[in-house]
């Protein structure tokens, strides 16, 4: 395979067919990974610019760049944007869409024509979002939080929720593909234990999003109801309880966080075997962790609601089962320490990624103990100290592994590429902007500085501006990798089929893959990460 | 691309080129609409959840309520649900057989008993709206607390009530509505002669749904209807 020449370009799956019809009605999954590809960066690329103009209010203690309604649809749409139409199908949509059927050596999902259906579903809703948002906006915060949703906003919340309603759709069906396609479309010898842990982590994901999706689904359709019919379900007015929204809501909205970190947790665990050279460390405590996740994730959510009126008792038992969470999550970050230890560990742009989610990750999800301890709870509940821990989530998290895996498998989907110097200083970036803007969160966030104001006390300027200052930073780190990746595209060199030395099926098959993945069905009689019998590239310092 | 799914697939036309074998196809299929059901189940949860809530708290009202829709024409439709759930069953029975015009007859009246379903449905909303109990600035509810001076009702918990059988019953009418949406498609492709025995798959799948709008109403029936119909004194 390595002699392969590629100067003759060989057929794959993105020089098949050309035209605007052999993408917009493709059902290769390979494809459709791009178009989502393209499509969510579109909308990573809205979010951002409501969090700079947040951030660039948040310069001054005085509200002088917008007014407090303009800065309350600011914060509202960079949520709704950033959580539904970015953080959620970004790594399942494009990498999990990629490579769920590459690394099982399948020839495709088990549904091409509904993965199609839920890249449509998506831009059906993104385009109801875009023009909720060019003709006003929400207000409401993206939690849609009752009843000031459903009797005192004047913003576009119908349009809101109806968009993120069908976006659901778009996210429930491409997890039951998933689903369906780890159970049955697995290559001979593919068994559950010789899974790459992408795969396990994908499998998790995949059940939160079906068993959560449709209670949010119901949820902002009983909100719209409420709105658009005069139903009276979570009415005060009428007997109705604001805070059986709430537990609606969050019963999907946290599992939700896991629909986010657990793909990224995937990614990182295939990146640090590959670069350190090593199996994984406790490969079955990392699967089983990953659905310890999504289990536990299901049963934890009231700890959003500490200072709503629940019950100190079922407080007490939610802030114990949050606790828990960090148990399967520790699993995963000893287990990626231990694998590194004594590796040959290469410091590839993948890798710097994967070092910036461990530690970031480990912040956030440390900070998480804070708030489900309930006396902290109630003294951050609403700072900036919340959100600080959930953009250590989110965006130290699951971003970080986001990027992690598109620079690990760019060569693989685009065949190319891309300057190893340039992504090593993008990384760099990254992770300097996001810690200046997100670590003097917290600080704010401890001494009591509120979210959601467009104001502040002027003492809390000087870490205001650090915070403005590094989103400007961080804005530079995300942008370069899509200039150099698009770059790459033309310019870069020709990726070979393998070019880390990486285990599993996807490398086995050329740079870009052909339509149907692999010249004959693989047969697999090897276990996952079986790296003392795969070859390192030249260049990676191992003992030969 | 090797020849030899080339050669399968002019063997079963049906089976798609990812697939290795009809059965892998016909597993997947199930199984893909089993997973949708959950989602499903998840889906009205939220509303049986709130239905719970409500329930324990503003029990009278929910007791009233209930009384104040027509039994009959309730337990009339649960009986055509019924009846559509065994035409739809013997539907598939049809097609592992391969009797296309038995399937396509079967077909055909499942989809008249969800129309008259959806008829009788309109019927009752009809009556509600007549009545005004549907929530909103005109809803009215003097009749029912005029009906039983003896318990004590109020008027804006009554309202509880008629948005939850709303949403619950509205959400159902819209999933029967789809169902016959998804049996025309099948009537019309068992008709031209799509399913065969060795191919169903789409008959089974479609009716798995169709089985699961009906045991959503199995439901509905009792927690709307049936919440007290003792006589009272």
């Amino acid at each position: 395979m390595a002699t392969a020449a590629v100067t003759a370009e060989r057929e794959n799956y993105l020089n098949k067919e050309y035209g605007i019809r052999s993408w917009l009605l493709t059902t290769d999954h390979k494809r459709i990974a791009l178009l989502y590809l393209i499509s969510i960066t579109f909308f990573f690329f809205i979010g951002g610019f409501f969090a700079l103009l947040i951030r660039l209010e948040l310069l001054t203690p005085a509200g002088d760049l917008v007014q407090a309604d303009t800065y309350n649809k600011l914060f509202t749409m960079h949520g709704q944007v950033m959580v539904f139409f970015f953080l959620i199908p970004s790594i399942p949509a494009v990498l999990g869409n990629f490579l769920v059927p590459l690394m099982i050596g399948a020839k495709d999902l088990a549904f091409p024509r509904i993965n199609l259906l839920s890249w449509y579903l998506y831009i059906i809703a993104g385009i109801m979002m875009v023009h909720c948002i060019v003709t006003g906006g929400v207000d409401t915060g993206w939690t849609f939080y009752t009843p000031f949703s459903t009797a005192f906003s004047n913003t576009k919340v119908i349009e809101a929720g109806l968009a993120i309603f069908v976006s659901g759709f778009s996210s429930i069906l491409t997890g039951l593909n998933f689903v369906v396609t780890i159970h049955r479309m697995r290559a001979p010898g593919m068994t559950w234990s010789r899974l790459p842990l992408f795969i396990w982590a994908h499998y998790a994901t995949s059940i939160i999003q079906l068993l959560g999706t449709p209670v949010i689904a119901i949820t902002l359709v009983l909100v719209v109801f409420e709105r658009a019919f005069n139903l009276g379900i979570f009415d005060p007015n009428r007997g109705g309880d604001p805070l059986l929204f709430q537990h609606l809501f969050w019963f999907y909205s946290h599992p939700a966080v896991y629909i986010m970190i657990l793909p990224s947790m995937g990614v990182v665990t295939e990146i640090i075997p590959c670069f350190t050279r090593k199996r994984i460390f406790g490969y079955k405590f990392v699967a089983a962790s990953s659905i310890g996740i999504a289990v536990l994730g299901f049963l934890v959510w009231a700890h959003h609601m500490f200072v709503a009126g629940i019950s100190l008792y079922s407080a007490m038992i939610f802030s114990l089962l949050s606790y828990m969470v960090a148990v399967p999550s520790a699993i995963k970050v000893f287990n990626w320490t231990a694998t590194m230890y004594k590796g040959s560990i290469s410091f590839t742009t993948p890798m710097l990624y994967a070092f910036g989610f461990i530690g970031l990750f480990t912040m956030g999800g440390l900070t998480g103990l804070f708030l489900s301890a309930l006396g902290i709870d109630v003294h951050v509940t609403d700072t900036y100290f919340v959100i600080a821990h959930f953009h250590y989530i989110m965006v130290g998290g699951a971003v970080m592994g986001y990027l992690a895996g598109m620079h690990f498998w760019w060569p693989k989907i685009s065949g190319r590429m891309y300057p190893e110097w340039l992504g090593k200083f993008a990384a760099l970036i990254v992770f300097l902007g996001f810690n200046l803007t997100f670590f003097p969160q917290f600080l704010l966030g401890y001494m009591g500085m509120p979210r959601r104001y467009w104001q502040y006390p002027p003492e809390f300027q000087v870490l205001n501006v650090l915070s403005t200052a590094g989103s400007t930073i961080l804005a530079v780190g995300y942008i370069l990798p899509m200039i150099y990746f698009l770059w790459s595209m033309r310019y870069g060199e020709p990726a070979p089929d393998n070019p880390w030395g990486a285990s599993g099926l996807e490398w086995t098959t050329q740079s870009p893959p052909t339509t149907f993945n692999f010249e004959e069905t693989p047969e697999v009689t090897w276990e996952a990460y079986d790296y003392e019998h795969i070859p390192a590239p030249e260049e990676v310092p191992v003992e030969r | 691309m090797s020849d030899s799914p080339v050669a399968v697939e002019t063997h079963t036309p049906e089976l798609r080129h990812h697939f290795a074998s009809a059965e892998q196809q016909r597993d997947a299929s199930t199984f893909g609409m089993w997973l949708f059901l959950a989602t499903e189940i998840m889906f009205f949860g939220g509303m049986f959840c709130a239905y719970l809530v409500y329930r324990f708290w503003y029990y009278n009202e929910f007791a009233a309520g209930s009384r104040s829709i027509d039994i009959w024409l309730g337990a009339i439709n649960t009986a055509v649900l019924i009846c559509s759930s065994l035409t739809v069953a013997l539907g598939v029975r049809a097609a592992q057989m391969g009797k296309r015009k038995l399937l396509v007859a079967l077909l055909l009246i499942t989809m008249v008993f969800g129309l008259a379903f959806l008829g009788i449905k309109g019927i009752e909303w009809y009556q509600k709206f007549e009545e005004h109990h549907i929530p909103g600035n005109s809803f009215n509810v003097d009749d029912i607390i005029h009906d039983y001076p003896q318990i004590h009702i109020d008027p804006r918990h009554e309202q509880i009530f008629f948005s939850l059988y709303f949403a619950m019953t509205g959400l159902h009418a819209l999933h029967m509505i789809i169902g016959v949406g998804i049996f025309t498609f099948l009537t019309y492709k068992a008709w031209k002669g799509a399913y065969s025995p060795s191919y169903y798959t789409p008959v089974e799948v479609g009716g798995l749904y169709w089985h699961f709008v009906d045991i959503v109403w199995i439901y509905l029936f009792p927690l709307l209807y049936l919440i007290d119909r003792k006589p009272l004194r």
